[in-house]
């Protein structure tokens, strides 16, 4: 009976509802599949020209960015989180964003100031 | 006894009424969060210093003509394959650990054994193909400061090439793929010890194995970093 009571406490702490081996191995698929899909772009579907750089690059980053949405989620276990905890790793990220941005400005003067 | 509570007392089971963490995650998994937070912006720097040289270039060498080879099997004419392969294996390395992570939900010392020395073989094979590549590039020339003499094969119009641009590139590869590459060396380092101290019994004593999440996090997020590097050199 004690021992059981403890397990709840534990199972509790930890949110073990998260992943189960089936799921682990969904999200593994999707990450292999997804790697597989730019390897497709980057080794057929660019060289053969059948698309254009400047199409091709911005999927990859979205390909990415979903990889990154299904690690962070999945196997580092966010989304089972507290949303404080959420929000906590989450909202500070925004500032890579404003980063990147001031970042491309500044290159585009140093590309005006090389001539 | 009187049975009346106020109400003020009756609401404080809210998780930011007080008395506990409203994050209710364990204080060293907490840390191990904003460790990795300040990591990634350290990464995220050097990352987007990186694409702010790529963005004032006029002209930057092309990975796929750059990562040609499969080091020891086939010198010319594979891009990105090898690449490729090192990608996979980080991959299934974080499924392997999140494998280790959900049999230490159960109590399953041997499992998490098995599964964390499954792990720490994929960090070591990530590195050896890390090292076989390094030093490919290194006898072609590349190196901090340093380039190959004739650059014309690394870009796709003799009108392209720029030894400015391929001197950045050299230094900011060996530079991102290095610091991503000693967090690899440090996450195996840190998976042995954690591996013995499953093998010694401490956790199962402890009566949790909360540790393996932990230095999970930081496995993932190295796989997570990986992600980004391979998009932005390999690819883009």
């Amino acid at each position: 009976m004690s021992s059981q009571h403890t397990e709840e406490l534990h199972h509790d702490d930890h949110h073990g509802e998260g992943m189960t081996k089936g799921r682990i191995l969904k999200v593994a698929g999707i990450l292999s599949a997804i790697t597989a899909v730019e390897f497709f772009i980057a080794l057929y579907l660019v060289p053969h020209d059948i698309m254009p750089l400047h199409i091709a690059n911005p999927i990859y980053i979205v390909l990415t960015l979903f990889k990154a949405f299904y690690i962070v989620a999945f196997f580092m276990h966010l989304k089972f989180e507290r949303i404080g905890l959420m929000l906590a790793i989450i909202v500070p990220i925004l500032f890579i964003i404003g980063l990147i941005l001031v970042l491309t400005n500044e290159s585009h003067y140093w590309i005006d100031l090389r001539g | 006894m009187s049975a009346q509570v106020s109400s003020i007392d009756e609401l404080k089971t809210t998780p930011w009424s007080g008395g506990k963490s409203p994050f209710n995650v364990e204080y060293g998994k907490m840390m191990m969060w904003f460790f990795l937070l300040s990591d990634a912006f350290t990464f995220s720097s050097l990352l987007i210093a990186y694409g702010a040289h790529r963005f004032s270039a006029h002209t930057w060498p092309m990975a796929d003509l750059i990562f040609q080879s499969v080091p020891g099997m086939i010198d010319h004419g594979a891009p990105l394959v090898f690449v490729g392969i090192m990608t996979f294996i980080l991959i299934l390395s974080s499924v392997t650990m999140v494998l280790a992570v959900e049999a230490g939900h159960r109590m399953a010392k041997k499992e998490v054994v098995g599964w964390m020395i499954a792990t720490v073989i994929g960090g070591f094979m990530f590195l050896g193909c890390q090292a076989l590549e390094w030093s490919h590039l290194h006898h072609e020339g590349f190196w901090w400061g340093s380039i190959p003499h004739e650059l014309g094969e690394y870009f796709k119009s003799k009108n392209d090439i720029s030894a400015v641009s391929t001197q950045q590139f050299a230094n900011l590869f060996f530079t991102i793929t290095g610091f991503h590459g000693f967090h690899v060396f440090s996450g195996v380092v840190i998976n042995i010890i954690i591996t013995i101290n499953v093998l010694l019994g401490t956790y199962e004593k402890r009566g949790s194995y909360l540790m393996i999440e932990k230095v999970g996090l930081y496995w993932h997020f190295v796989d997570l970093v990986w992600v980004f590097v391979f998009t932005f050199f390999y690819l883009v």
